[in-house]
C-alpha cells in the first residue's frame, strides 16, 4: 500500500498552475478581489498541516451568476481557505474582524474542544467585535474532513465558512493519489433577513413546483386514477400543507456552488486514469441538502463526519446541511466525470468536473423529479391518504409500541437497569406546532425521499459502520425524547412545540451518558447539530456506531443516539437549516 | 373520530393556555392515553432561572416582529354607466403570538365613497391556523359615520380556505357580522384562480348607510391573476356586487343598482 500521507500532498500548487495552464488557473479564480496572500485555487488543500493560522474577516464585493454581494468571507473568497491541521497538534488560529459595523465569530463544526473556543456567541465567548482579533487555540483529538462557519447573524449564509482537514497521526487506511474539497453551498443576493420576512408571510413563498391544474393529468397518471389523485391532493389540502414542501429557499434564488463555483464556471479537479481520487464532500449550505453522484463512477465512502466508516460502495449519497462525507473514486478512462449534485427539490443543482485535462467538460445528467411527500413523512407510518383515523392508537401509546417493533434492538440487552426518561408525551397541537407524527417509524434504512427505487444504490444511515468500535461502552443513564416540531405556515420551529425563547436548557451532567431519541413531527428534513459532543447514531451496527456531529432526522421518523457528556459548558444543540435555527429549533445544552 | 375529539379539545386547550405554560399542559392532558404510566417531563421544559448568556447575547431570534400589509383588491369594476373602483387591503405589525391588525376596504362609485369599513383589531394567535381579533371598527365615507366594537376569527380553514368571520356591535346597540372566504386554485404555480366572497348581516336597517335588516349586502369575486412576482400579480375578474332583503328595497327606493356583474381588472400587491 502507498503511504498515502506521502502522496496527500500529491497535487502540489506548483504542479497545478502547469498542470492547468493559465485558462484552468483562471477558471479557478473566480472572485475579483483577493487578498495578497497565497491563496490557492479553489478545492486543493494545502501541501502541509499548519499549526498556526491567520484569518481575516471582511466584506468583499463578490458576483457569481449575475448576483452581487458585498459578502462577509475571509481573506476575500468564498469559501474560505482550507485549513490542514493534524492531529494532535495544538492549533492557533488569530481571527480578526476587519468588518466595520458587526461582530464575528468562527465556530469549527464537529471539532471536539473546549467550550470556551467553539466560537458561538452567548455561549461559548462574547464574539469578536470590530478590530479586534480573538485566539482559537485548542488541541486536536481526532482527525478527518471538518468545515467551519460563522455563527453570527447571517454571515454564514452568506459566504464566511470553509474546510477543514486533519491529517490522521496514526496511517490512514484509505489509499488515494489525489485529494480535493468539495464544498457545497448556496449564493444568492437575497438578504436571509427578507427569506424569513418572506416566509413568514407566504410559506411556499420561494416553491413554484407545486401542484396545479395542469400537473393534474401527470399525477393521475401515476397515481392510476384521477380519483386517487383527487383523494391524496384532498388529504394534503385538508392537513393544510403541501406535497411539495420540499425546501424552504429553493433555486428559484440561489446558485448552488461547489467550491464556490455556479455550474457552468465548471470547477475542475484533474486526475490521471486510474489514480484513486479522495473527494472530500462538505455541505455548507445553509437551507440545502444536495444528492451526489458521478455518472459513471462507484464512490467508495470511506468518512462519514470526519470519522472513518467501513467502506461502501455507493453510486449515490444524500448529504445534509452541515454533514461531511469522504469518498474515493477511480476514473479509469482518459475522459471527464460529472461531479454532480443536484439539490432536495431538484431546482437546481451544483456541479464539477474530474478531467484529465484542463478545459474538459463531462455530461450533465438531468435532474431527477422532484420528490413528493407521502403521509409517511407526515408521521403517519404506512397509512394510505385517506384512510380513516378511527382505529388509530393514541399518540403516546403507538410510540410506545414502536419501540418494539420499529427500533433497532441491538441496544436493548445493554439496558437492563431501567433508565431515567425525560420523555415531554405527545407535542401539543398549537400555534407553534401544526402536526403530531401518530406513528413515527424507523427510517435510518431509507436514503430520504427522492431516492428511494431509483435504480441506484444509494447510501443510507444503517449502512454506515465505524471501523473501530465506540469509545464509551457504558449504556445510557438516561434518555431524552425530543420532539422536532414546527408551524410551516407561520413559519415557527422549535422542539416540543415550543420555539427556543419558551424553552429553558438541557442539563447534562459532566461523564453523563445519554440517549437522545428524536422524533420529527414535521414533513420535512432536519439536520440536527450537537456542538462539542459526538452523536454515535444507533444504527443496528452494535458496537460500531458511527459517530457523526450532524444527523439527519427524517420527517415522520424516530431516531436515537448516544452521547457521552464528557466536556463541560455551554453547548449550542440546533437543526442546522440556518432559518429553522433562527426561528426557534435551538437549544442550549449544558454539561456541568 | 376518538383521535379529531381529542385534537379539538387539544386545540380548546391551547387556546386557552399560555405559550410558555405549554409544558405543564402536556402533563396535564397526560390523563387522556391511561396506557402511559410514566409523568410526562420535557428535557427542555422552561426554567425558572433563566440561562445567562455571555455578553447578553441571545443566540437566536424568534422574538422578532414583522411589518406586512396586502392589498387584496385594488381594482376597477367597469360599467357602460361608470366605472366603480374598489380597494380592500389590510396590514399587521407584531411578532408571532401578538399584532396590530389593521383593515380597510371602499367603493369610489361615481365621485362617492360608499362601504368604507376601517378596522384596527389586536390580533392574538390561538392555535396554528387561526387568530382572534378584537378591537374598533369605525364606517367612514361619504355616508353617515359609525362606530362599532368588533370580534372575530381569521386564519385558514380546512382544505386552505381563507376565512374571517367577524361579529360587531354598535355604540348604539345594534349588532352586525361579516363573514369572508377565499380560495386560490392554482392552475399553474403563478397563474391563480382565486374565488372570493363577503357576507354583512345587520340586525337593524340603517337606510343612511343603505343597510337592511339580514343578509344585506354580497360583495364578491372570481379572480384570475398572475404572479409576475410574488409580490406583484395584476389580475382580470368578475366581481358581483348586490343588496339583498331589506336593503335591496333601500337600495331600490334611493334609486342605486339592487345587483352588478362587472367585469373588473386590479392588481394585488403585498410587502
Amino acid at each position: 500500500m502507498f503511504s498515502s500521507s506521502r502522496l496527500r500532498g500529491g497535487l502540489t500548487r506548483r504542479r497545478f498552475v502547469t498542470g492547468m495552464g493559465a485558462g484552468g488557473l483562471l477558471a479557478a479564480l473566480p472572485h475579483p478581489a483577493r487578498s495578497a496572500s497565497a491563496v490557492l485555487p479553489a478545492g486543493l488543500i494545502p501541501a502541509e498541516p499548519s499549526a498556526t493560522w491567520d484569518l481575516r474577516v471582511g466584506r468583499t464585493h463578490i458576483e457569481i451568476d449575475h448576483k452581487a454581494l458585498n459578502a462577509p468571507c475571509i481573506g476575500g473568497t468564498v469559501p474560505g481557505p482550507v485549513l490542514r491541521w493534524r492531529q494532535g497538534d495544538t492549533v492557533a488560529v488569530n481571527v480578526t474582524n476587519t468588518l466595520r459595523h458587526e461582530d464575528t465569530s468562527i465556530h469549527w463544526h464537529g471539532i471536539r474542544l473546549p467550550s470556551d473556543m467553539d466560537g458561538v456567541p452567548g455561549l461559548s465567548f462574547t464574539g469578536i467585535k470590530p478590530g479586534e482579533t480573538f485566539t482559537y487555540r485548542f488541541r486536536l483529538h481526532q482527525s478527518g474532513t471538518y468545515w467551519y462557519h460563522s455563527h453570527s447573524g447571517m454571515q454564514e449564509a452568506q459566504g464566511l465558512y470553509g474546510a477543514v482537514v486533519i491529517d490522521p497521526i496514526h496511517p490512514d487506511p484509505n489509499a488515494w493519489d489525489r485529494d480535493y474539497v468539495i464544498l457545497l453551498s448556496e449564493w444568492t443576493d437575497v438578504s436571509p433577513m427578507d427569506m424569513i420576512n418572506n416566509l413568514k408571510m407566504q410559506d411556499d413563498y420561494y416553491v413554484f413546483r407545486q401542484r396545479t391544474a395542469a400537473s393534474f393529468p401527470r399525477e393521475a397518471r401515476e397515481a392510476g386514477s384521477a380519483a386517487a389523485a383527487l383523494k391524496d391532493r384532498l388529504a394534503w389540502s385538508r392537513m393544510r400543507m403541501a406535497a411539495t414542501d420540499i425546501s424552504d429557499v429553493t433555486g428559484i434564488i440561489y446558485t448552488y456552488l461547489l467550491n464556490g463555483h455556479a455550474p457552468d464556471m465548471n470547477w475542475s479537479g484533474l486526475f490521471r486514469p486510474g489514480e484513486r481520487v479522495r473527494l472530500r464532500f462538505i455541505n455548507g449550505s445553509s437551507m440545502t441538502f444536495f444528492d451526489i453522484r458521478i455518472p459513471g463512477l462507484e464512490m467508495l465512502v470511506v468518512q462519514a463526519d470526519g470519522n472513518d466508516v467501513e467502506p461502501v460502495s455507493v453510486d449515490e449519497f444524500r448529504i445534509g446541511v452541515a454533514e461531511t462525507y469522504d469518498v474515493i473514486v477511480q476514473p479509469k478512462d482518459d475522459r471527464a466525470y460529472t461531479v454532480f449534485a443536484q439539490s432536495e427539490d431538484r431546482t437546481g443543482f451544483a456541479r464539477g468536473t474530474l478531467a484529465p485535462r484542463a478545459g474538459m467538460a463531462g455530461p450533465v445528467p438531468p435532474m431527477d423529479p422532484r420528490p413528493v411527500r407521502t403521509m409517511i413523512d407526515m408521521g403517519m407510518g404506512d397509512m394510505k391518504p385517506g384512510e380513516s383515523m378511527q382505529d388509530m392508537e393514541m399518540p403516546g401509546r403507538s410510540m410506545a409500541g414502536m419501540d418494539m417493533h420499529g427500533m433497532d434492538m441491538s441496544h436493548m440487552h445493554h439496558t437492563m437497569p431501567p433508565i431515567e426518561v425525560d420523555d415531554p408525551g405527545p407535542p401539543p397541537i398549537n400555534v407553534e406546532n401544526q402536526n403530531v407524527a401518530m406513528m413515527p417509524v424507523d427510517r435510518l434504512g431509507s436514503p430520504g425521499d427522492g431516492l428511494e427505487h431509483n435504480g441506484r444504490r444509494v447510501l443510507n444511515y444503517k449502512q454506515l459502520r465505524a471501523t473501530r468500535p465506540g469509545a464509551d461502552p457504558r449504556p445510557p443513564s438516561r434518555e431524552i425524547i425530543l420532539h422536532l416540531t414546527g408551524n410551516m405556515e407561520r413559519y415557527i420551529w422549535g422542539f416540543n412545540g415550543r420555539k427556543f425563547s419558551e424553552s429553558g436548557p438541557i442539563h447534562l451532567k459532566k461523564g453523563e451518558r445519554v440517549r437522545f431519541t428524536l422524533i420529527n413531527d414535521t414533513m420535512m428534513e432536519h439536520p440536527i447539530h450537537l456542538h462539542g459532543l459526538w452523536s454515535e447514531l444507533e444504527n443496528g451496527q452494535g458496537d460500531f456506531r458511527p459517530y457523526k456531529h450532524t444527523l439527519i432526522s427524517q420527517p415522520g421518523s424516530r431516531m436515537s443516539y448516544l452521547v457521552t457528556a464528557d466536556v463541560p459548558g455551554m453547548w449550542a444543540y440546533h437543526c442546522h437549516l440556518m432559518l429553522h435555527m433562527d426561528l426557534g429549533m435551538f437549544r442550549t445544552v449544558i454539561v456541568e | 373520530m376518538k383521535y379529531r375529539v381529542l385534537m379539538g379539545a387539544c386545540l380548546v386547550a391551547q387556546a386557552l393556555a399560555q405559550p410558555t405554560a405549554q409544558a405543564a399542559d402536556n402533563a396535564s392532558s397526560a390523563p387522556a392515553s391511561s396506557v402511559t404510566a410514566t409523568r410526562y417531563h420535557a428535557a427542555d421544559a422552561p426554567s425558572a432561572t433563566p440561562v445567562i448568556y455571555l455578553g447578553h447575547i441571545n443566540p437566536v431570534m424568534g422574538q422578532e416582529s414583522y411589518f406586512h400589509g396586502i392589498m387584496n383588491e385594488l381594482e376597477g369594476r367597469y360599467a357602460p354607466g361608470g366605472t366603480d373602483f374598489r380597494w380592500d387591503g389590510e396590514a399587521w405589525y407584531g411578532s408571532d403570538y401578538n399584532k396590530v391588525w389593521l383593515k380597510t376596504e371602499g367603493t369610489l362609485e361615481r365621485g362617492r365613497l360608499h362601504d368604507g369599513d376601517h378596522e384596527l383589531l389586536y390580533s392574538r394567535s390561538i392555535s396554528p391556523y387561526f387568530n382572534l381579533q378584537g378591537g374598533v371598527r369605525t364606517d367612514l365615507d361619504d355616508g353617515p359615520t359609525r362606530t362599532w366594537g368588533a370580534f372575530g376569527v381569521q386564519g385558514l380553514a380546512l382544505y386552505q380556505f381563507e376565512v374571517q368571520a367577524t361579529a360587531y356591535v354598535s355604540d348604539r346597540g345594534r349588532f352586525a357580522a361579516r363573514l369572508e372566504g377565499s380560495y386560490d386554485f392554482l392552475l399553474t404555480n403563478r397563474l391563480i384562480l382565486q374565488p372570493q366572497a363577503e357576507f354583512n348581516l345587520y340586525t337593524k336597517s340603517d337606510a343612511g348607510r343603505q343597510v337592511g335588516a339580514g343578509l344585506s349586502d354580497v360583495d364578491a369575486g372570481l379572480r384570475l391573476r398572475y404572479e409576475l412576482w410574488r409580490k406583484f400579480a395584476p389580475y382580470v375578474a368578475v366581481t358581483y356586487s348586490g343588496y339583498f332583503t331589506q336593503a335591496r328595497r333601500i337600495v331600490h327606493d334611493q334609486g342605486g343598482e339592487t345587483g352588478t356583474v362587472r367585469f373588473t381588472m386590479g392588481i394585488r400587491s403585498w410587502f
